[in-house]
């Protein structure tokens, strides 16, 4: 039982991540880094609960929230492929003002109560021995994210749009001359980004813990930035990367509840430190396979040369 | 019809004119976010102003936020300076401020007359070891410095939560998280009495000196500079990247510490939450204004220091989470990077037909 606990906790705790690690993937396939996803997060994170406490409703909060990331995500867009700016410096400057933003407009909303996604288990599947209670007995986020992933592969690798997308991040020059808008296909995969974290950032605040607390993503954003790269760019990989990290944060948290004689902050480091091990192995894996990251990436693109 | 058309070159205003109407243009665009968030924006403007500008006692404490931006901005701008991100300083600062009150509090020297210098190096040392847990998988494992970096802060500051609600927790602090106070020995001199301006000034003023010297004058600063200018020339000219990796980023985390040593010793007098508003990732922010220049970072330093005050008072008089500072911050980052691109385009008002570039576009010199 213990087992099942955590994994089907593992689920949750991954899906955040699993959401934001698939926008930042879509971006990055088309060149753009973006490193404001912990700041989209929270502002997705925070607009998803207004929204849900004020309306009733947690699918108009989550629609909010997708606005609200994608909005924030456009900055970056505007900044990175119209005016060419350094995209490691507009992203960092995303994440400390949706970092901000986040907690200045958010302060009314701390200690609110709000009733989010309740659990929805899925009709039949549910009743699976081990994997019905595992993967079918959470809130609609979480099936929804479990569509988006081969979603997400099947666009990357099957469509003609997902051909540009790569084209466009290994080479822009010649997606170009094939006719391509490589900015108009940026700006659609940033925005997928902004979207998705937006929606991680939601998921984190009304299904996940049911209030907002200021910085609630806790450095989430970043590490699905990491994800990304453990994945080497592939979706089915993230969703793996996704719920590696939510099984050792599942873990951590069944071992603090569990009451394990190992001190609280301790165990709070785990999914960062994880994180780094994970960066570690990916960045070797990817060494001898490789498997770079695309050849455009955070390069800005410019017609004449 | 309005155009945007690429310049050949910068304009020649921009250097100067660049940061300063970003920052007018940032506070601009905060109005409307302060009226979202249900604060008068000329109230909380008057706020943002009148304390850190409005006597001298704000200058002093401008110049007391300003200390560790100084530290924290070199600590960005000269791994930046050979294209590393080092994005960590927050964490690095909170280590500095872990071992200076090891020093101050745990060791027989924090109440000898040597405890300060003995704090200050333990802080640099400490702030350096951090650091050099991402320089080292960058220099061998080319593992990217910018996720571990700013990895690295969640585990710093958790570390300090681990210590001050666990061992190091003062007995007599009422439950409140926070360590003893330093011994009387252990604190950072006060240059000017009445304010809270602490050596830690002159220790900023001689590091961003250092700095400036080291890249402009010495061996090690060349091969700095032309790592950041063309890496395989570099590596052609047999300039060791690995080398200059490890000892750039050990650097930067020793300053970054000595900012955190510097807070724990002269501000709070103990090691507690909340230490540093953000000052590392403010940092970043210092190098890029300053256009990674190590003088620079000293004057934009005084300027976000004056802003870091602002929000101080924010806080108290209008309910404002300090957070709004970093808000602003953002806003003015991000007019700073347009800016700065749109500085290399000139408006033109014309037919919207594309003009074919060429010689005959240019000015006459």
């Amino acid at each position: 039982m213990f087992a099942l606990a955590v994994l089907a906790a593992a689920v949750r705790a991954g899906t955040p991540v699993l959401l934001a690690t698939l926008g930042e993937l879509f971006a990055e396939r088309s060149g753009i880094l973006n490193l404001g996803v912990e700041g989209m997060m929270l502002v997705g994170a925070l607009a998803g609960f207004v929204a849900t406490v004020q309306t009733g409703n947690p699918w108009l909060g989550a629609l909010a929230a997708g606005a609200a990331g994608g909005g924030l995500s456009l900055i970056h867009a505007v900044l990175c492929i119209t005016l060419r700016a350094n995209q490691v410096a507009s992203g960092l400057a995303l994440t400390i003002f949706g970092t901000g933003l986040s907690a200045a407009l958010g302060r009314k909303f701390v200690g609110v109560p709000a009733s989010g996604f309740p659990p929805e288990p899925v009709p039949g599947l549910a009743r699976i021995p081990v994997l019905g209670a595992v993967l079918f007995q959470h809130d609609p986020l979480v099936y929804l994210s479990y569509l988006l992933v081969p979603a997400a592969w099947f666009a990357l690798y099957r469509t003609r749009w997902g051909l540009e997308v790569r084209a466009v991040g290994e080479h822009p020059e010649a997606a170009d001359a094939a006719g391509t808008s490589v900015a108009g296909v940026r700006y659609v995969c940033v925005a997928i980004g902004g979207v998705l974290a937006g929606l991680g950032g939601a998921f984190l605040s009304t299904a996940y813990t049911g209030m907002w607390i200021e910085n609630m993503t806790a450095g989430r954003g970043w590490i699905a930035v990491a994800l990304v790269i453990f994945a080497t760019w592939d979706p089915l990989r993230a969703a793996a990367g996704a719920y590696l990290f939510g099984g050792v944060n599942a873990l951590q948290l069944n071992l603090q509840a569990a009451g394990a004689r190992l001190p609280v902050y301790l165990l709070l480091m785990t999914p960062y430190v994880f994180t780094i091990l994970v960066l570690v192995f990916a960045t070797r894996e990817t060494a001898r396979k490789r498997l770079g990251a695309p050849a455009a990436l955070s390069v800005p693109y410019t017609r004449s040369g | 019809m309005i155009r945007l058309e690429r310049r050949a070159s910068p304009a020649p205003w921009a250097a100067g004119a660049v940061p300063v109407v970003a920052i007018l243009a940032g506070l601009a665009a905060g109005a409307g976010l302060f009226a979202l968030a249900g604060v008068s924006p000329l109230a909380a403007y008057a706020g943002l102003l009148s304390d850190p500008f409005g006597s001298v006692f704000g200058w002093s404490e401008t110049t007391v936020k300003a200390i560790p931006l100084i530290l924290t901005g070199l600590a960005v701008l000269l791994p930046a300076r050979m294209r590393l991100w080092n994005i960590g300083a927050e964490g690095q600062l909170q280590c500095g401020a872990i071992a200076a009150t090891w020093v101050a509090l745990w060791t027989p020297l924090g109440r000898t007359a040597g405890a300060v210098p003995a704090l200050l190096v333990a802080g640099m040392a400490a702030g350096a070891v951090w650091c050099l847990v991402p320089a080292a998988l960058r220099a061998w494992l080319a593992v990217n410095e910018t996720i571990t970096t700013l990895l690295m802060n969640y585990i710093a500051v958790l570390l300090v939560s681990f210590l001050i609600y666990g061992s190091w927790k003062d007995p007599q602090s009422l439950g409140f998280p926070l360590s003893p106070p330093f011994p009387a020995a252990s604190r950072l001199w006060v240059l000017l009495p009445g304010t809270r301006v602490h050596a830690g000034l002159l220790l900023a003023l001689a590091a961003s000196a250092a700095v400036w010297l080291i890249l402009a004058r010495t061996r090690w600063g060349f091969e700095i500079r032309v790592i950041g200018d063309n890496p395989q020339a570099a590596r052609y000219a047999g300039i060791s990247l690995a080398r200059n990796i490890v000892l750039t980023m050990g650097l930067a985390g020793a300053l970054a510490g000595l900012a955190g040593a510097g807070e724990a010793s002269a501000i709070a007098g103990r090691l507690q939450q909340g230490l540093s508003p953000g000052y590392g990732y403010t940092g970043i922010i210092v190098a890029w204004l300053a256009r990674l220049n190590p003088l620079g970072a000293v004057l934009v330093a005084f300027l976000l220091g004056a802003l870091f005050l602002g929000g101080d008072g924010l806080q108290i008089s209008l309910g404002l989470p300090i957070a709004v500072v970093n808000m602003l911050q953002g806003l003015v980052f991000f007019c700073v990077l347009g800016g700065e691109a749109l500085a290399g385009y000139r408006l033109v008002l014309g037919r919207g037909r594309v003009a074919a570039p060429g010689p005959a576009l240019q000015e006459p010199p």
